[in-house]
């Protein structure tokens, strides 16, 4: 008897880490991913107590230097360090694409699982916001957020949840949708299960990890939407360190050819979005219950 | 039947899973073919290898699993080395599948006589305006009541059973030339079940359509088929012309399954369940006959590898101690 | 012999395959006529099942049994008609409201695919228990002894009580399953196909677990099944459905052996057995009536029927009662 309840326990956890090294070490990519995942959030950790240099302070003497020993990624037209500055953005830009992932899994997901499972009419006002939403371009929409709202680091989130919020609100919505029928979910009503406690303890946790999936793929796309309103002058402002600045900022000297300004940032930028993209893929692996045995 | 080829020919097919726990030897040197026009049952209990020879055949293994012999020759191509892009000509058009699980072989959000219209569009190169009759067309003729209505509606509001039927109408829209049926009439009721074999028997008759049916109903199979290949454990333990197969097993597995099926007995009691159960196929120690360990006519011999048996024999079984012949059949055949 | 359901008069109308939403928003609009097509799953069904009783129900796929079987549950809220367990009257309350109701422990079902009713993220344990947490308020020590007491009179190895229904094989489920309808003892089990996806071997098994447990527990069991050999062995009395009406009952020997409706010799003839060929077999021809907005006046079975006349065109034929059985047709 307490071989089960142990057994009980252990099933969950202990299983999905042994399944996780399983697919990381069936593809190799994934474990890439994994570790630099792992990289980008140690940077937005620590960064800050590591960097040789503040990343605000200005040298003018320093002043658009090319990469050397002593400036790894070379210095801005302020002689600020690049790789300081680099390194030290990662924060911020984890930070808005983790918030905006959680807001919209919070907004589009409950709600998405929510139209899918009861139908009717909160299946319409759903269908009619996530509507709404889709009838402008995207983009447009989130700078029109921002410039409507203020720029501040919450507006941008909430801007780029915002943005996202139809497909969140979509796919939780269809995968709901199929399950509403299923006969795991009439079973739970024979139990003595009501709506709401079939919604969270059955429907959900089935969502879930198709939902973690998309996060995960999002999260790429929340850095991008961040970087790019920052880049036309609606996010974060200057002087603060963050990626889509920074590109903006060094883009005009790719021209007189000190490239390193954009190269960086841009570089840094796209390995984050391609780790978490390869990280959606690794995740959907995990969670497709045919490769589990 | 005698006189026409094979319309496909499996020869020494074998299978394996990597998985987390082993290897799985699902499948090892199945052999059997199947004529044009011909329909063959596939039948074993549960686990015994049934489906993965059809999904192996049809090109759709899991990624995790491997072919690792074997040859399954459709007219001149091999389908197990064939090219991908030749693979998917040939699929859909030249050989069709029913799935085992009608509802989620189904896309649950679209209307089901558009999902036949589909299939007819991409196989059959009917035009986009006739299709949509034709599907209807297919709905009636799997026996679904009001077909032109039943074609708006979506699998939810379907029962079991004419999901089931959609499933069939969209693999036997597109008239292929080899059918693979996956148990396509568990949950169907005795005359529903009658029109869907039927109907395969007509398309069989009428275009030299061949059939691989897998089921574990040995009384289907039986009506149904002219020949049965029985599996166990991968292995195909015994092939042998229906009749002769139900009146005269050789192999003991095949004894016990007849004995199983509900039919003739007086009390539930008096039923017989196969004893033991399959070997986990994991083990690297699988004896040559895997149901040696289940078989109640076990002796030393078994231990030895299976004997050889030839794929055009009369009546196969992989046995060293076979149930002896009651009647004899041929005068050849002598018990070993 | 005491009485446990009642159903009466019951029946169960679905809308379906009517005009698309925007053409019934114009026409709501207009003013027109709101007139659905419906589809009539199950009409007026009526029977008994009495304490410790088998009944057996079978009947041609889509004939309704299933969405007989959910109204029975209180899965589904019916059109009409009653339902009644012992005293009480089941179908006062909506299904959604009666998943908390005292009486939901005294009907459970087993249901038609095994490996879809058990939830992919709940091992064999949780499904088994949710019935248990939920309905018998039971928990810790005493929810894991009722777990494994009923998981071991299912056959069910306590050590698999922490798999994954992918980790379980087709038997297994089914018996996964079992346990969790038995676990709150219910007066009533209803099973939907519960052994139509096993193949014989695991299906003799299940078939003498459902026996001794009747034995064991004393159950009264409503069986759905396809499998006339099944019922045959199992059941005292069965129901033979067609298109959402019975046409036929009576003790399963005699209705299997002479057949007095058509359909039921039709479904009779079409058994493929073991020793014998399809040769002589009773082909059903014709096409079958539609369930959409039948003809109230016509038997349903007209137009298939091998002894259909115009009488049978004129009235609708009452189910009637001929010794211990019942019967609905003209010529029986
Ligand atoms: N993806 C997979 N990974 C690992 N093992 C597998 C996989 N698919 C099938 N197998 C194994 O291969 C064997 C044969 O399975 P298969 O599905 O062919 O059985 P079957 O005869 O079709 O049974 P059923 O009647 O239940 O459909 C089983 O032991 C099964 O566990
Ligand atoms: N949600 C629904 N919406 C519309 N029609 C439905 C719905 N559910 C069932 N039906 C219809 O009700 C009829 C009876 O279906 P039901 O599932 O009860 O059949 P069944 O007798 O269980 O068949 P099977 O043996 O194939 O499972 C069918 O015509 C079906 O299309
Ligand atoms: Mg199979
Ligand atoms: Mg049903």
């Amino acid at each position: 008897m307490t071989d089960i309840a142990i057994a009980r326990r252990e099933g969950g956890m202990t299983a999905l880490v042994r399944h996780a090294r399983y697919v990381i070490s069936e593809n190799p990519v994934t474990g890439f991913a994994f570790a630099l995942f792992l990289l980008i959030v140690l940077a937005a950790a620590f960064g800050p107590h590591l960097v040789p240099y503040d990343p605000l302070a200005s040298d003018t003497a320093e002043a658009l230097k090319a990469p050397s020993a002593h400036h790894w990624f070379g210095t801005d037209k302020y002689g600020r360090d690049l790789f300081s500055r680099v390194v030290v953005a990662t924060r911020l830009d984890f930070f808005i694409a983790v918030a905006s992932v959680v807001l919209v899994f919070l907004m589009g997901g409950l709600a998405g699982v929510a139209a899918g499972f009861f139908g009717g009419w909160t299946d319409r006002i759903v269908g009619r916001i996530a509507d709404t939403i889709m009838a402008f371009p995207l983009f447009v929409l989130a700078m029109g957020i921002v410039a409507a709202m203020g720029n501040t680091v919450q507006n941008i989130v909430l801007a780029t949840a915002i943005v996202n919020f139809p497909l969140y609100a979509r796919i939780a919505r269809a995968e709901a949708n199929v399950r509403r029928e299923a006969g795991f979910v009439e079973a739970a009503r024979l139990s003595g299960n009501s709506d709401w406690r079939i919604l969270t303890f059955q429907i959900l946790p089935n969502v879930f990890p198709i939902l973690v999936v998309q996060m995960s793929l999002t999260m790429g796309y929340a850095i991008l939407n961040a970087a790019g309103l920052s880049f036309i002058g609606l996010g974060v402002r200057p002087p603060t360190p963050e990626w889509g600045i920074m590109v903006a900022e060094g883009a005009s000297y790719m021209i007189s050819g000190e490239w390193w300004n954009a190269f960086f940032p841009g570089g840094a930028l796209m390995i984050a979005v391609f780790c978490f993209n390869l990280l959606g893929d690794g995740l959907r692996d995990m969670v497709d219950p045919r490769k589990r045995t | 039947m005698t006189a026409a080829a094979p319309a496909l020919s499996v020869e020494g097919l074998s299978v394996e899973f990597r998985t987390r726990s082993g290897i799985v030897r699902a499948l090892d040197n199945v052999s059997f073919s199947v004529r044009k026009g011909e329909t063959i049952a596939l039948v074993g209990e549960s686990g015994s290898g049934k489906s993965v020879t059809a999904y192996a055949t049809m090109g759709i293994l899991d990624p995790a699993g491997k072919v690792t012999a074997g040859r399954a020759m459709l007219g001149g191509l091999d389908l197990l080395s064939a090219k991908p892009s030749q693979l998917a000509e040939v699929r859909g058009r030249e050989i069709a599948m029913i799935f085992q699980n009608p509802r989620t072989a189904l896309n649950p959000i679209r209307p089901v006589g558009r999902q036949i219209a589909d299939v007819l569009i991409r196989h059959r190169n009917v035009p986009r305006a006739a299709a949509p009759a034709q599907a209807i067309e297919m709905l009636r003729a799997v026996g679904i009541t009001d077909p032109a209505r039943r074609a708006r509606a979506y699998p939810f509001e379907m029962s079991g059973g004419m999901c089931q039927r959609v499933m069939i109408a969209i693999a036997l829209a597109a008239k292929p030339s080899l059918l693979i049926a996956d148990e396509p009439t568990t949950g169907l009721d005795v005359t529903t079940q009658a029109v869907i074999m039927d109907l395969v028997s007509d398309l069989a008759r009428d275009m030299g359509m061949a059939t691989i049916f897998i089921t574990h109903d040995l009384a289907l199979a039986g009506q149904r088929s002219s020949r049965i290949v029985v599996m166990h454990a991968g292995h195909v333990v015994e092939n042998a012309a229906t009749k002769d197969l139900l009146a005269h097993p050789r192999h003991p597995y095949t004894a016990e399954l007849i004995a199983a099926t509900p039919d003739a007995a007086a009390s539930l009691d008096k039923l017989a369940s196969v004893s033991g159960s399959l070997p986990d196929l994991r083990r690297t120690d699988l004896p040559p006959c895997r149901y040696s360990e289940r078989c109640p006519r076990k002796i030393a011999a078994c231990a030895q590898p299976l004997p050889h048996t030839t794929l055009d024999a009369d009546h196969a079984a992989a046995c060293w101690h076979p149930l002896p012949i009651r009647r004899v059949v041929a005068p050849t055949e002598s018990a070993a | 012999m005491t009485i446990l359901l009642d159903v009466a008069d019951v029946s169960k109308l679905f809308t379906a395959g009517g005009p698309g939403a925007w053409t019934r928003l114009k026409r709501r609009l207009a003013g027109g006529p709101q007139t659905l097509p419906k589809v009539h799953a199950v009409e007026d069904v009526s029977f008994v099942i009495n304490k410790g009783e088998t009944v057996g129900l079978v009947g041609e796929s889509g004939c309704g049994k299933s969405t007989l079987v959910r109204a029975l549950t209180r899965l589904v809220d019916l059109s009409e008609g009653s339902i009644k367990l012992g005293d009480r009257e089941l179908s006062l309350k909506a299904a959604r409201v009666f998943a908390r109701d005292r009486d939901r422990a005294r009907i459970q079902m087993v249901f038609q695919d095994a490996g879809e009713s058990i939830n992919p993220r709940f091992t064999a344990f949780d499904a088994i228990a949710d019935p248990l947490r939920r309905l018998r308020k039971l928990h810790g020590k005493a929810l894991i002894e009722r777990v494994e007491t009923v998981a071991t009179q299912c056959g069910l190895p306590p050590q698999l009580l922490s798999r994954f229904p992918h980790q379980l094989s087709g038997g297994q489920r089914a018996r996964v399953g079992i346990a969790r309808a038995i676990a709150v003892q219910p007066d009533l089990l209803v099973l939907d196909e519960p052994t139509a996806a096993l193949d014989v071997s695991v299906q003799v098994v299940i078939l003498q677990l459902l026996q001794r447990l009747k034995k064991d527990i004393g159950m009264s069991y409503l069986f759905v099944s396809h499998d006339l050999s099944v019922l045959r062995l199992l059941c005292d009395r069965v129901l033979v459905m067609y298109l959402g009406k019975i046409v036929e009952s009576g003790p399963a020997a005699t209705v299997f052996e002479k057949p007095l409706h058509p359909y039921t010799q039709a479904l009779v003839a079409a058994v493929p057995r073991l020793h014998q060929s399809g040769a002589e077999r009773l082909r059903l021809i014709g096409e079958p009536r539609s369930p959409i907005d039948p003809d109230p006046n016509v038997c349903r079975f007209y137009g298939r029927c091998p002894r259909g006349t115009d009488a049978c065109k004129a009235a609708m034929p009452a189910l009637r009662a001929l010794g211990d059985r019942q019967v609905a047709c003209h010529f029986a």
